[in-house]
């Protein structure tokens, strides 16, 4: 695996954890009821710590003297990895609850199976996250079952909100170059072995919340690749301001 | 100090000679610093007004995560915004325990969060000033949540047990969250020439709002004679007041910013810092409603409380339906 692709590798976890803590940041204070406000955070802040480990490794296999600062605020979207599902916006409590559970369930995958990864630091990164990823995990699956199976509305919003974002799902089982070096270097997950499993486990909580499973499979994709969705550029231009207006300044 | 001016429905100070032996036990209780408990008997005005002193605190933690989380999703380096996320948690947390700190006077969270959004119930003036740069995110932990210890601490010491255990949580918290705030304003202060700038604005804005944070002065109030006398006011507003200026003014030296007060001297007499002649119109304007954010807060807490009613309701019908069907599958 070359340091390029490890590098590509690891901008993929840690600008979709940023990027995923950005959108529940946008949550502060607006949350249906306080707990679920500071849940929201509690898992931002969760990501956002992931996103530093990430980040700051991603910095050290490149070599060019970036942190994980330089890598967060002064990179524009066509350079950002994450996948295309997370920089969705927040829209209402199902959307968010919706992306959440479509990620937390292949990030939970992916960890575990990093945790084994010839890779030592991303071996720790992974073992360390998994923790923290399986009770999301355990959270956005209740709520889907909670909204899913609660009143005809908010039945009717998840499963909106499912059928909305299917499409952004997809993608995270596709491997291009870049994953396939990271597998074959035992460095990261086979994302193609992910799928089944990671249908099942969604599969069960959305029939346990009366919902259905989209048909259609179509996958949007380039989220890796760098080609966003138009939502990424205006995430990184709030996230970005004051790096970007005061370049020189120490913060 | 997110209470403030609170009323005790009462017109003068209740005296020894005019009480019944329930309130001279409860009297004599509070005198021998033993803890008030929920189920202890307790003088109607006594619980009234810890409600609306208990209330008024969680509403401005809750309202408090608004001006921080308008720069939350803009903080500028991933550490402050970690950083920033766990202070703005802190405070949901605090809200929480003080709601039920204010339940166990036998009211409701929802009704507090209706009396506030219906404006019946006040929460601290300060959080109707905007942040409007990121220096205000430190003034915020430096000046709003130092001045809020000033009175915090003390109530950790309060006669009402659920309060004081509350308040013991609280401070430990806030003492960081200050800390934060000051390390965020010696940032700004050490930095570049626009930054420094940055953190002299933010206290130019954010200095008299602090300080009116403690009330006008009460040496005359029935009110604050009265909770002092039940022992859930400890101490002055002027005194609190004095504490926060001769604790602010050499760390506002130490960082080279200027308070923006000519009349600020240091009193040898005296030894504490003399102050101008504070604003009290605008303090009185600001809780009337006509301060700069006062429509902007409510209208987004309100919205959120709103735009949840359905998420609530779903979460309500599920758990029936569980209970439901867990009392099907027991018959």
């Amino acid at each position: 695996m070359t340091p390029s692709d490890r590098f590509d590798f690891l901008l993929r976890m840690g600008d979709s954890t940023l990027v995923l803590a950005q959108r529940l940041s946008e949550w502060v204070g607006k949350g249906p009821v306080i707990e679920e406000d500071i849940a929201l955070t509690n898992v931002g802040l969760d990501l956002i710590g992931q996103a530093r480990m990430w980040l700051s490794y991603a910095g050290e296999v490149e070599a060019r003297g970036r942190d994980e600062d330089a890598l967060a605020f002064r990179r524009d979207a066509h350079e950002f990895r994450n996948a295309l599902l997370v920089e969705q916006p927040n829209g209402d409590y199902a959307e968010t609850m919706a992306r959440q559970f479509l990620f937390d369930h292949w990030h939970l995958l992916a960890l575990k199976a990093m945790e084994r990864s010839r890779d030592e630091r991303v071996a720790a990164i992974a073992a360390k996250s998994s923790k923290e990823v399986a009770y999301h995990v355990e959270r956005s699956t209740d709520w889907v079952i909670r909204l899913g199976d609660g009143t005809d509305v908010s039945h009717r919003r998840m499963q909106d909100a499912v059928d909305g974002l299917w499409m952004f799902a997809g993608e995270l089982f596709l491997p291009d170059a870049v994953d396939a070096a990271a597998r074959e270097a035992g460095v990261g997950p086979d994302l193609a072995a992910l799928a089944a499993p990671w249908r099942s486990a969604v599969g069960a909580a959305l029939a346990e919340a009366t919902l259905t499973m989209p048909g259609d499979d179509w996958a949007q994709r380039g989220g890796r690749q760098g080609r966003h969705t138009e939502h990424l550029g205006h995430l990184l231009t709030e996230m970005q301001f004051l790096q970007r207006a005061y370049p020189d300044a120490k913060w | 100090m997110y209470a403030q001016m609170v009323d005790t429905g009462l017109k003068q100070v209740a005296e020894a000679t005019g009480m019944s032996p329930e309130e001279s036990a409860f009297q004599a209780r509070v005198d021998a610093d033993v803890k008030v408990e929920p189920k202890d008997w307790m003088p109607e005005a006594y619980r009234r007004t810890l409600v609306r002193q208990i209330q008024q605190h969680a509403h401005s933690e809750i309202v408090g995560m608004l001006p921080e989380g308008n720069w939350v999703t803009r903080a500028p380096s991933l550490k402050r915004k970690a950083i920033l996320m766990a202070k703005i948690q802190d405070e949901g947390g605090h809200g929480l325990y003080l709601y039920s700190a204010a339940e166990t006077l036998g009211v409701s969270r929802d009704n507090l969060i209706d009396d506030l959004h219906a404006g019946r119930s006040k929460y601290s003036s300060i959080f109707n000033y905007p942040t409007l740069n990121w220096a205000d995110i430190g003034a915020i932990g430096w000046l709003v949540d130092g001045a809020a210890i000033m009175n915090q601490i003390p109530l950790c010491r309060c006669s009402y047990g659920p309060y004081a255990r509350a308040m013991v949580r609280i401070c430990k918290e806030e003492s960081f969250h200050q800390r934060q705030g000051f390390d965020i304003m010696l940032a700004m202060c050490r930095g570049t020439p626009e930054q420094k700038a940055m953190a002299q604005d933010s206290l130019d804005r954010w200095w008299w709002p602090s300080l009116m944070m403690f009330g006008p002065s009460d040496a005359e109030s029935v009110h604050s004679a009265q909770s002092m006398r039940w022992k859930i006011k400890l101490l002055s507003n002027d005194e609190l007041r004095q504490r926060f200026v001769d604790q602010t003014v050499p760390q506002a030296e130490f960082l080279g910013l200027r308070v923006p007060d000519p009349e600020l001297r240091w009193n040898d007499e005296r030894g504490h810092y003399d102050v101008g002649t504070i604003d009290w119109k605008e303090f009185q304007d600001v809780l009337r409603g006509h301060g700069p954010c006062n429509r902007d807060r409510i209208r987004t807490r309100t919205k959120a409380w709103e735009d949840g009613e359905w998420v609530r309701e779903a979460a309500v019908a599920h758990a029936r339906k569980r209970a439901e069907r867990a009392a099907r599958a027991a018959a």
